[in-house]
């Protein structure tokens, strides 16, 4: 391995994040510029239509999902409706060399990603904690303890920085993980070290139900980052274009060894935590209407309508094409999945232990028993 | 204390060299990084100080800072990103500075490296090995001499080990290293300065197998760590009262060694664990259930814990009275209905 010094220049980054968040299209679909733009500009035309075909895509998931979930198909699922600016801008800013490190609510960028439906969701639906190769799309399994992930970007990148691979890692976190212990364990060592890691808090405004109040005195969470030395962006959040061109600008300076970024997005969760959540309980119906009224799909679309850059036939298209994963997860989820209890022993250890071999004995007997049983009470009846 | 604990590796005279256990763990470290460039260590102060302990003297000298580096002082941000760092290939080796500091890390530790294995049907492993110099007897204050093995060895997925001697300090350390699962490595402190002639690399008896330090016939002590030493005091001790005393060190605390332990109870038929760390609940609870469990017809007696008091670990000046030590061994065993 070739010699690399760790001993980085000391610089650190004094300027604190606009307290206005960086915004490239407003509301009503109109292209920013100035101050309001900080220095972005708006992606291609091109680029633009497939983040929206990204977002449909993204939607018709997420919502076929969470009727799955209603239905009883899946245990439990994490909505991110209302958030697929972020999490669509910001998974198309990395390439496929680069390495993704998720949430429980990042399914839809797993999906962008392209990881199977059934891959993403067997954990959901309560197969095995964990069903897609993470070598293969270089994306580590969904974190259910909150931000610990975010070290392991941290490590990764750090390794690859060792090797000198020239790739980046990113994660996400929500609002309320940022007052874990490893948020801010990760953010200093990715900032010490120097790096390539991008970390994306999407401020969903709630953490189940705990309002961002109840969460930090922060003026904005991008502010954070001035105290560790690295740069911070505070984004609008349910603008894609503003999110893919920050986090695409935070992946190329980390890749080109500028170190680690902080973006935070500020959108919002327009669902439920999860099915088993009751959001009337914490927050007015009027506020959600708000944020719905601030979706990021139909800003984009607004936009690209009124550039002519987004006809009905491309449209229906992309319809077409969110109908089919949708059609898809459907036929993916309906199955039932074939499982073995006695692979609960073959992932333990990478030498078999015989104490855990003598238990996997034990419940072979009595798998064989019931089958017995089952089989006598079918003869019986007859 | 009598030399036995070394006899099983006795050295060639010529190539031999006196290390202590710090030294034959600096030695593994610097055997393991020249053999394999995935190693790379990092931890507090283990760069230009050596580590408290010194056991990685000289070594950022040798193999420079992108190999072995201060990290920041966070205990989860460094086996997190430890965690990492597997993922990519490297074979990281981290320190905590003194087992009570490792708490911070204990997320990482049992929800990520325990779990990484089971969660990814083995798609994902993590070589990785956590150092955690352990135990007291060194007259640390507060905080410096905890006992946490049973917190890690009853976690599923951990490996577990601790050596007693520096022979085993070596072997074990590199074939920890080694390993293709996460390892958590316990270094008895008080043993950091016990001293052998050893010959480099000395190969000992796998790192999952107990080993029968001392033979006799009369009783088992199950000991490991600082307190293998105890168990062969309180053996010299017995022989000179006509008790034959045979000394198992367990060296793998996860897995456990049924096979060896249960010879040596079959043999003795009366057994007594060990241990510095309390009793309730401690890793002595699970030796005595599972001996019993496997071994209950060839017992004459209960099998005993014979451990410090169920009281967090003393200040020093009063370090003495908590800890095992063999007359309280001996003492133990004289509760055993003898002539029965």
């Amino acid at each position: 391995m070739a010699r690399m010094s760790l001993n980085v220049e000391h610089h650190s980054v004094r300027a604190l994040p606009s307290e206005k968040p960086i915004r490239l299209l407003d509301n009503a679909g109109h292209a920013v510029h100035g101050a309001a733009a900080g220095g972005f500009e708006l992606p291609d035309t091109e680029t633009l239509v497939e983040l929206y075909r990204r977002m449909v895509v993204a939607r018709r998931f997420d919502v076929q999902v969470t009727a799955l979930t209603k239905q009883g198909r899946l245990a439990t699922y994490p909505s991110a409706f209302g958030q697929e600016a972020c999490e669509i801008g910001a998974i198309s800013a990395i390439e496929a060399r680069d390495w993704f490190f998720p949430t429980y609510r990042d399914s839809i960028a797993l999906l962008t990603r392209g990881i199977e439906p059934g891959g993403i969701l067997a954990s959901f639906r309560g197969d095995w904690h964990n069903g897609y190769d993470q070598h293969a799309h270089r994306t580590a399994s969904q974190a259910t303890p909150l931000a610990t992930q975010a070290l392991h970007a941290v490590g990764l990148a750090h390794a690859a920085r060792l090797r000198q691979d020239p790739i980046v890692a990113m994660t996400f976190l929500g609002d309320g993980a940022t007052s874990e212990g490893d948020a801010h364990e990760a953010f200093n060592f990715a900032a010490v070290w120097q790096t390539p890691t991008v970390f994306l808090i999407q401020n969903n405004q709630f953490a189940i139900s705990t309002p961002l109040s109840r969460q930090t005195r922060a003026a904005t969470l991008a502010d954070k980052a001035v105290g560790y030395g690295m740069p911070g962006y505070h984004v609008d959040g349910n603008d894609v274009a503003a999110m893919y061109a920050v986090t695409r600008a935070a992946v190329d300076r980390a890749r080109a060894g500028g170190g680690p970024s902080l973006i935070e997005g500020v959108t919002y969760r327009i669902e439920a935590h999860t099915n088993s959540d009751d959001p009337t309980r914490y927050r007015q119906s009027r506020d959600v209407e708000h944020w719905k009224r601030r979706d990021p799909i139909e800003r984009l679309e607004k936009y690209l309508v009124s550039e002519g850059a987004l006809g009905e036939s491309a449209r229906a298209e992309i319809a077409d094409a969110a109908e089919a994963v949708a059609a898809h997860t459907r036929e993916v989820m309906t199955a039932e999945p074939e499982l073995d209890p006695l692979e609960l022993f073959d992932h333990v250890y990478a030498r078999p232990r015989t104490a855990l071999l003598e238990q996997r004995a034990r419940l072979e007997a009595e798998l064989a028993d019931a089958a017995t049983h089952a089989a006598d009470h079918a003869g019986a009846a007859r | 204390m009598t030399a036995t604990s070394t006899k099983r590796d006795a050295p060639e005279a010529s190539a031999a060299t006196q290390l202590t256990m710090a030294g034959a763990l600096n030695a593994a470290l610097r055997d393991a990084m020249e053999a394999d460039d995935r190693v790379v260590v990092y931890g507090e102060d283990v760069g230009p100080l050596g580590g408290v302990f010194r056991v990685t003297d000289g070594l950022q000298q040798r193999f420079g800072d992108d190999r072995i580096w201060d990290s920041p002082l966070a205990e989860s941000g460094i086996v997190g990103t430890a965690v990492g760092m597997a993922m990519y290939g490297m074979r990281p080796v981290v320190e905590m500075q003194f087992d009570a500091f490792s708490y911070p890390a204990f997320e990482q530790m049992v929800s990520h490296v325990a779990k990484m294995r089971n969660r990814t049907k083995g798609r994902m492993t993590l070589p990785m090995v956590v150092r955690i110099p352990c135990a007291g007897a060194i007259g640390g204050v507060e905080h410096h001499s905890d006992s946490s093995e049973a917190y890690w060895t009853s976690t599923p997925g951990l490996t577990v080990v601790m050596p007693s001697n520096p022979a085993d300090a070596y072997s074990m350390l590199r074939e920890a290293i080694e390993s293709e699962d996460p390892v958590v490595f316990m270094e008895p402190k008080s043993r950091y300065w016990s001293k052998a002639e050893l010959a480099l690399p000395v190969r000992t008896a796998p790192m999952d197998r107990a080993v029968v330090v001392r033979e006799g016939t009369d009783v088992t002590l199950l000991a490991y760590g600082p307190t293998v030493r105890t168990a062969l005091e309180a053996a010299d001790a017995a022989a000179a009262e006509d008790l034959s005393i045979e000394v198992v060190d367990l060296r793998s605390l996860s897995p456990f060694d049924d096979e060896t332990v249960g010879a040596s109870v079959r043999k003795t038929s009366r057994a007594a664990v060990i241990h510095e760390a309390a009793q309730f609940g401690g890793y002595g609870a699970e030796v005595a259930a599972r001996v019993t469990e496997r071994n209950f017809h060839w017992l004459a007696d209960p099998v005993l814990r014979i451990t410090g008091f169920d009281i967090p670990f003393p200040s020093p000046k009063l370090e003495e009275y908590h800890l095992p030590t063999p007359d309280r061994v001996l003492a133990a065993l004289d509760t055993w209905e003898w002539d029965a």
